[in-house]
């Protein structure tokens, strides 16, 4: 394949971020379709438009997704990418990799496909990226004989589930989220490689309300590490950072001179809910009304840890903006126990029951949010059998437009216009 | 062996999902697992996790674009096998984690990986800009309304110093999606880069009823702009197809995802809107949705400079104004969006009033704001 003048994007090579230009390049000595890549790139960057045709359905036998088909509307210039598609591996949890299993995928990567890859797609997949129908099939074969390895999803069904690293190395972690992303991972390889939903349904899991994977944002099902007890606090390390023995914020905020930590205007008075106080050098939290926001522990994370009764808040239904408006997840269940010992009994009960009620009601490309939205919290919250509570809402509704039950109402909707004509003229 | 086309299903497997997690988890993770009692960032891109065993996981973080070679992965393999006898993770922001089990091991590391010209920046730590989170644009989508890695790369650059140091209020989230789809979740980012389409659909005659169901393009419209209708293919015959009111198109492009015959995409309509004061976390404010403050930039390969420099000016002004710990939706809403506009200079236009749905949550109903250079 040969090389194509590239004066535009090679204008992408210079600069001090590492260059996908440069590195497609390199690729291209052992992959020659990265001249290919490379051509149709400068092609659209002249163009100012995508050079990709829409869709095209292709897949492994037996598999509904996993697989995104793709292919070029310049398919002689460019014969090296007339072909294109994506294959999702799905990620082990929380993307930690030994180098040997690493290889391994470049290897056949290397001989199955492009070279080129997104380490990793925005749902989590290791996304590798440019292949022909023909290497599908043997591209899945070496993937699950050789490196023991499966597809993640795409299309209406479950998309590969997601994690924080959690437990693996970070002391808030509330929940053992690669436990669970993995178990469930497992528990529901059917429904991530068989597309069976009314539309794409998301799983993430952070192990504390910092959220590092933007669960609340982007996910329909959202399992967000929390506790219901006391925050610890170890009040010598409180007194270390009063004397300035520790930066505060674990030296997020070195780079520049702001002073001497100050804890009534950096932690006190930025508690949202106004909880703290200082009793001489003694921190007390009225913990009855802490948010369990993470602030004050983010900012002293040496004195104070989450409690020791933890479990995760369950949120429902993240949604980007397309069509009606982002949605977060909405906040279902307060506290749920999510325990490896019982294999998550309680959340997977709580993932059916959202399931049942959506495959029946969910109209054809409706996010689960969506359909909370279209048909309501209140019957939403009866589905899902939670107790209704105050902590579901911001605020009480400003409209009285409620939906009363007939049998909510004494004596019923049935009545006699005859026998109120009797004593009403009219 | 291998894979044999005579007899595909022979000896097949499926479902066995990814490889467990724990296979890949370097010593000092794993017998650390839940006892970590603290970090601390050392320096740009620098962490140290303290176990309550005593032991301490040190981990430099380096930058990576999002698209990458087997070449690159096998280089980063090499720095692991020689230092972190052979793990090594991501992060959800396409950043790149090594980690060792002692302080000595800190700094060989970091002086290999500086060896190797400009492609492991260290940084992406506290308070600062990580890495952008980002989509396919140009480079595999189909109804991109501008590219990914080339913005990228070209916003990165100039922020670059951000990623190395942390001099800002606070941390400042960057994603990017090419399209109004957004599969990276930019809706709830401190700055967020948006494609965006300004045309509305062609009907392409001669496609339309091989590769289109009608009455699904009639639905997949959120605004009722499209009809079925009659139309007249090149060959002069009549087919059926549809009818776009093109008044009533907001540019959303779900007709097009359903019906290939309906492209949108155009080299003067497209380009990209600039949304802020998003977050995620729900440390001290509650998650919060970027809103949109510039509504259209051109696209301008190879470099973007409009978008660029838009950018920098937001990181900038909100680095001078902000208070310590303090989000960029946080100060835009401590100060109020009107000085917003005004510190920045961004130009307000009626672009930024929202007039879709919930729109009037959205509207000022007090009698509450400031009196800034706006009000003549
Ligand atoms: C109606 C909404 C959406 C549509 C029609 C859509 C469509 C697409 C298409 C066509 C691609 C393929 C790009 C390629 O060729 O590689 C893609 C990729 C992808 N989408 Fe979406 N998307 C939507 C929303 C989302 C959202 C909200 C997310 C996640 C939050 C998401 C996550 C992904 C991921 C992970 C990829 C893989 C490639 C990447 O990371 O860039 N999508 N989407
Ligand atoms: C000091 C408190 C915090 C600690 C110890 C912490 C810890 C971490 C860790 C371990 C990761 C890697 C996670 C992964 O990739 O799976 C991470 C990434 C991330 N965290 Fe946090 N986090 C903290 C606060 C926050 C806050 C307050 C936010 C949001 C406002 C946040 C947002 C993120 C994001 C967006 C990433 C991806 C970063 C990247 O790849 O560069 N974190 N954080
Ligand atoms: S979400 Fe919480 S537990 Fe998970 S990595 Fe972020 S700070 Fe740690
Ligand atoms: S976690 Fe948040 S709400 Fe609770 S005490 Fe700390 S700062 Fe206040
Ligand atoms: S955001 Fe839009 S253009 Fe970009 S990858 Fe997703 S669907 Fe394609
Ligand atoms: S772009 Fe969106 S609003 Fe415009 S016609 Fe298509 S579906 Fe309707």
């Amino acid at each position: 394949m040969p090389k194509h003048d590239t004066p535009m994007i090679d204008e992408l090579e210079s600069g001090p971020w590492p260059s996908f230009v440069t590195d497609l390049k390199r690729q291209a000595e052992k992959s020659p379709q990265c001249w290919d890549i490379l051509g149709k790139m400068e092609l659209s960057f002249r163009d100012r438009i995508t050079h990709w045709k829409h869709g095209g359905i292709v897949g492994v036998f037996g598999y509904g997704g996993g697989i995104v088909g793709r292919y070029s509307d310049v398919p002689e210039q460019y014969p090296g990418v007339a072909h294109f598609h994506t294959v999702r591996l799905n990620q082990p949890s929380s993307k930690f990799y030994t180098t040997e299993k690493l290889r391994q995928v470049c290897d056949l990567w290397e001989k199955r496909g492009s070279g080129m890859t997104n380490m990793h797609g925005s749902t989590g997949d290791l996304v590798l990226l440019g292949t022909t129908t023909d290497q599908l099939e043997p591209l899945f074969y070496d993937l699950t004989h050789d490196l023991n390895w499966d597809l993640g999803g795409s299309g209406s069904n479950l998309r590969t589930p997601s994690c924080c690293l959690g437990k693996a190395r970070c002391e808030y972690s509330c929940i053992d989220t690669q436990a669970l992303c993995h178990h469930l991972t497992m528990h529901y390889q059917d429904e991530i490689h068989r597309p069976a939903f009314p539309y794409k349904f998301k799983f993430k899991f952070s192990g504390c309300p910092n959220d590092c994977v933007a669960a609340i944002a982007r996910s329909d099902f959202a399992v967000i590490g929390t506790w219901r007890d006391d925050i610890r606090i170890d009040q010598s390390q409180v007194k270390g950072y009063l004397n300035g023995d520790y930066a505060p914020n674990a030296g997020a905020h070195s780079g520049r001179d702001w002073g001497k930590f100050d804890i009534e205007k950096e932690v006190l008075d930025l508690c949202p809910t106004g909880c703290m106080r200082m009793n001489g050098e003694e921190l007390q939290i009225d913990n009855s009304n802490c948010t369990r926001c993470m602030h004050c522990i983010n900012v002293m994370p040496r004195a104070l840890r989450p409690g020791l009764e933890q479990g995760a808040t369950i949120c429902v239904g993240a949604k980007a903006p397309i069509l009606d408006g982002a949605q977060f997840a909405t906040m279902t269940i307060p506290f749920l126990k999510v325990d490896p010992d019982n294999e998550f009994e309680e959340v997977v009960e709580v993932i059916e029951k959202i399931w049942d009620w959506w495959m029946e009601v969910g109209k054809n490309r409706e996010r689960v949010g969506e359909t909370i939205m279209r048909i309501g919290l209140p019957t939403f919250l009866k589905v899902m059998e939670v107790d209704v509570l105050p902590q579901h809402i911001k605020e009480p509704r400003s409209n009285p437009y409620v939906f009363w039950g007939e049998d909510e109402v004494e004596g019923g909707w049935d009545r006699s216009v005859v026998e109120f004509r009797k004593r009403h003229a009219q | 062996m291998g894979y044999d086309p005579e007899n595909p299903m022979a000896d097949r497997i499926t479902d066995i999902g990814p490889p467990h997690f724990e296979q890949m988890f370097p010593p000092v993770v794993k017998n650390n697992y839940g006892k970590w009692l603290y970090h601390e960032i050392l320096e740009p891109g620098v962490l140290m996790h303290k176990s309550e065993t005593g032991d301490e996981c040190y981990t430099v973080r380096v930058g990576a674009a999002r698209l990458i070679s087997v070449e690159h992965i096998r280089e980063l393999c090499d720095v692991a096998d020689a230092h972190c006898d052979g793990h090594l993770r991501w992060t959800t922001r396409n950043n790149v984690e090594f980690m060792v089990d002692a302080k000595a091991k800190v700094q060989p590391l970091m002086d290999d990986l500086k060896s190797r010209g400009n492609k492991f920046p260290i940084g992406g730590t506290g308070a600062g800009v990580t890495n952008i989170v980002h989509t396919q644009g140009w480079m595999h989508c189909h109804t991109p309304a501008t590219d990914a890695s080339g913005v990228v790369k070209a916003v990165m650059d100039e922020l670059f110093d951000y990623f190395t140091s942390m001099t800002l209020p606070a941390q400042v989230r960057i994603a990017l999606a090419c399209c109004l789809n957004m599969c990276g979740a930019v809706h709830a980012s401190d700055i967020a880069i948006l494609g965006v389409h300004r045309k509305p659909p062609m009907i392409d005659y001669d496609q339309i009823s091989a590769v289109c169901e009608i009455p699904l393009a009639v639905s997949a419209c959120p605004l009722g702009a499209i009809r079925p209708a009659k139309g007249t293919n090149s060959a002069g015959e009549e087919v059926k197809a549809v009818a776009v009111k093109n008044e009533r198109c907001m540019f959303c492009g779900n007709c097009y995802t359903m019906c290939p015959a309906m492209p949108l995409a155009d080299p003067d309509g497209d380009g990209i809107a600039i949304l802020v004061g998003g977050k995620v976390s729900n440390s001290k404010s509650m998650p919060k949705f970027s809103k949109l403050v510039i509504p259209f930039l051109p696209n301008t390969p190879p470099r973007w400079p409009e978008t660029v420099s838009a950018i920098k000016n937001i990181l900038e002004v909100y680095a001078k104004n902000a208070r310590k710990y303090e989000r960029v939706g946080e100060w835009a809403e401590r100060i109020g969006w009107e000085k917003f506009f005004e510190i920045t200079g961004i130009p307000f236009t009626i672009k930024s009033i929202d007039d879709y749905r919930l729109a009037y949550d959205t509207w000022r109903t007090t009698t509450q704001f400031k009196f800034t250079s706006h009000i003549k």
